[in-house]
């Protein structure tokens, strides 16, 4: 199980942006998190992906209280927690192609051996097709870039997902492709997903159950 | 609308769809328009097929939603119809603008400096897809707003019809005295829809202007966008790929696939009974529809196979009767370019 109790963050000193936050995404079930825009969804994500060190309160991984954030972070616990971006465009190096963006997590941990093979087979599940591998981001739509940015947070075969608004920026079709991609890492791999989302109708389908903020 | 069909040889079904349904005089009537970017010198490396024979008619009071995957070409068809496309564009077709007090012409024939002092702003207002990279950032949102009510309206009371403004798209007047940064997301994008009111214009284009904004803030997006044809009988064309905001909005929907409209018609009548299949594909990603995604991917623009751009990803292909013939056709209420039975 992924959570945090207690806890309280923020960006600048005695303005916390939560207080008190508790919550729990345990192995295979899809937490929805809706909330209006600018109350902290985002940040909460950065809290439990371990790229924001919370004030209060510490995340607990499985059992395990997690010593530090970004990279003072135990590389099995960052690898453990997967991340998809609101805005694929400013989540990837524009100069690398997108079977490089979807394999980066793989040579960054030594594991580039398998990385031909992974990508290949990550790549067919979320729908990119070996011709669009080979493309830069500024060659795809934001919806292909999405899929490549979704398979890069799967390519580790992380046990949580903390999905940030991940379908804002694209179409209805791309969303439920998506989605759908998600969900059968819920089912089958036992993947603990937490879903962010200001659509409480996509929530309501995707997730088992809704938390607001 | 007569004399549609003398219009173009090159595009007759499409000339026919802009006649589309009843209704007041089209004030922007767009007939066989075509978009292709040239890349590299002369198009050596490739000609890109952003925008094919589309028509469609914009009408005081009515609001026109274009649908589409992102990439179709529909923020294309908004910057030819402002004469904004780069240099190596070749636009062809017509779009004829008609406004009381203003003699017709064709937008896609008008020199630049006459788009430039009497149509941007002033005929026709564009509200643009994201307010943070639209907006001054060393200036307040009032006084951009002065300087757009200073140019466009000589001899105007500019401090009464900034307030004004302010207070039509429901923005706070105390917020007309901040930054652009210091404004939320909802209400930086009210400021530039106060903007492209400023001049007064007939008809409104709004380029995906509620893309990344949450569900309350899109919806009062558009319902402002609504009232600004339904109250103040405008012609708006909202661009977006958000099917939910089409739904609660449009009077009339246009479908793009592939640089092609698929269905073109009334919006009750599209949504409760799409007869293109993308148009149904579309629906039936959405999580009241079934949440299924649309297989496969678009074509390339710049290798659109020939006829239909849908074909290789549709489900009824092969049932028998597929024309391949991707020319919209009317079928009781609208325009389909797909020929399945019963059209």
């Amino acid at each position: 199980m992924l959570s945090v109790r207690g806890m309280a963050v923020g960006y600048r000193r005695g303005e916390p942006v939560l207080d008190g936050v508790d919550l729990d995404v345990q192995p295979g079930r899809t937490v929805g998190l809706a909330g209006p825009s600018g109350c902290g969804k985002s940040t909460l994500a950065r809290v439990l992906a371990l790229l924001l060190a919370p004030w209060q309160g510490s995340v607990e991984l499985d059992g395990q209280q997690v010593s530090g954030s970004r990279y003072a972070a135990p590389v099995p616990a960052r690898t453990a927690v997967g991340l998809v971006f609101q805005q694929p465009r400013l989540a990837v190096d524009p100069r690398l192609p997108l079977h490089q963006i979807i394999a980066e997590p793989l040579h960054a941990t030594g594991r580039s051996r398998q990385a031909p093979a992974t990508v290949a087979e990550l790549a067919e599940r979320v729908g990119l097709t070996p011709e669009l591998l080979g493309r830069l981001p500024h060659e795809v739509s934001d919806g292909q870039l999405q899929r490549a940015c979704l398979a890069r947070a799967l390519v580790l075969g992380p046990r949580y997902l903390l999905c940030d608004e991940m379908t804002a920026m694209v179409d209805a079709s791309t969303t439920a492709a998506l989605v759908s991609v998600v969900r059968e890492e819920a089912d089958q791999r036992g993947l603990g997903v937490l879903a962010i989302s200001h659509d409480e109708e996509l929530l309501g389908i995707w997730a088992d159950h809704v938390v607001s903020l | 609308m007569t004399g549609v069909d003398a219009v173009t040889g090159a595009a007759p079904a499409a000339a026919r769809a802009a006649a589309g349904p009843g209704g007041p005089a089209p004030v922007l009537d767009v007939q066989g328009l075509s978009v292709r970017f040239l890349l590299g010198r002369g198009g050596r490396r490739g000609i890109v097929a952003a925008v094919t024979d589309v028509g469609f008619a914009l009408r005081p009071g009515r609001v026109l939603v274009l649908v589409g995957e992102s990439g179709c070409g529909k923020s294309v068809l908004a910057s030819a119809l402002l004469g904004l496309l780069p240099a190596n564009a070749q636009v062809r077709g017509r779009a004829l603008l008609t406004v009381p007090g203003l003699p017709e012409r064709d937008l896609l024939a008008a020199p630049e400096r006459e788009l430039a002092t009497q149509v941007r702003g002033r005929v026709i207002g564009l509200v643009p897809q994201s307010a943070a990279s639209h907006l001054t950032p060393v200036r307040t949102a009032g006084a951009q707003l002065a300087e757009a009510v200073r140019t466009l309206r000589s001899g105007a009371a500019v401090n009464a019809l900034v307030t004004g403004l302010a207070e039509r798209v429901s923005l706070p007047i105390d917020a007309l005295q901040r930054f652009p940064h210091e404004l939320s997301g909802g209400m930086a994008q009210r400021v530039t829809v106060a903007l492209a009111l400023a001049g007064d214009p007939a008809v409104v284009l709004a380029d995906e202007p509620t893309i990344g904004l949450d569900r309350p803030l899109v919806d009062r997006t558009v319902d402002l966008l609504a009232r600004l044809a339904s109250d103040e009988g405008r012609a708006v064309l909202l661009i977006t790929h958000d099917l939910r905001a089409a739904r609660r909005v449009a009077t009339d929907v246009a479908v793009m696939y592939a640089s092609r409209l698929v269905e073109v018609g009334p919006a009750d009548a599209v949504f409760s009974d799409p007869r293109h299949p993308y148009t149904a594909g579309l629906l039936g990603a959405l999580p009241s529809g079934g949440f299924r995604p649309v297989p496969g991917h678009p074509p390339e623009l710049t290798a659109l196979p020939a006829g239909c751009g849908f074909r290789p990803r549709c489900p009824v292909f092969g049932d028998g009767g597929c024309s391949n013939d991707p020319a919209l056709v009317r079928c009781g209420d609208r325009f389909v370019a797909c020929r399945r039975p019963p059209c």
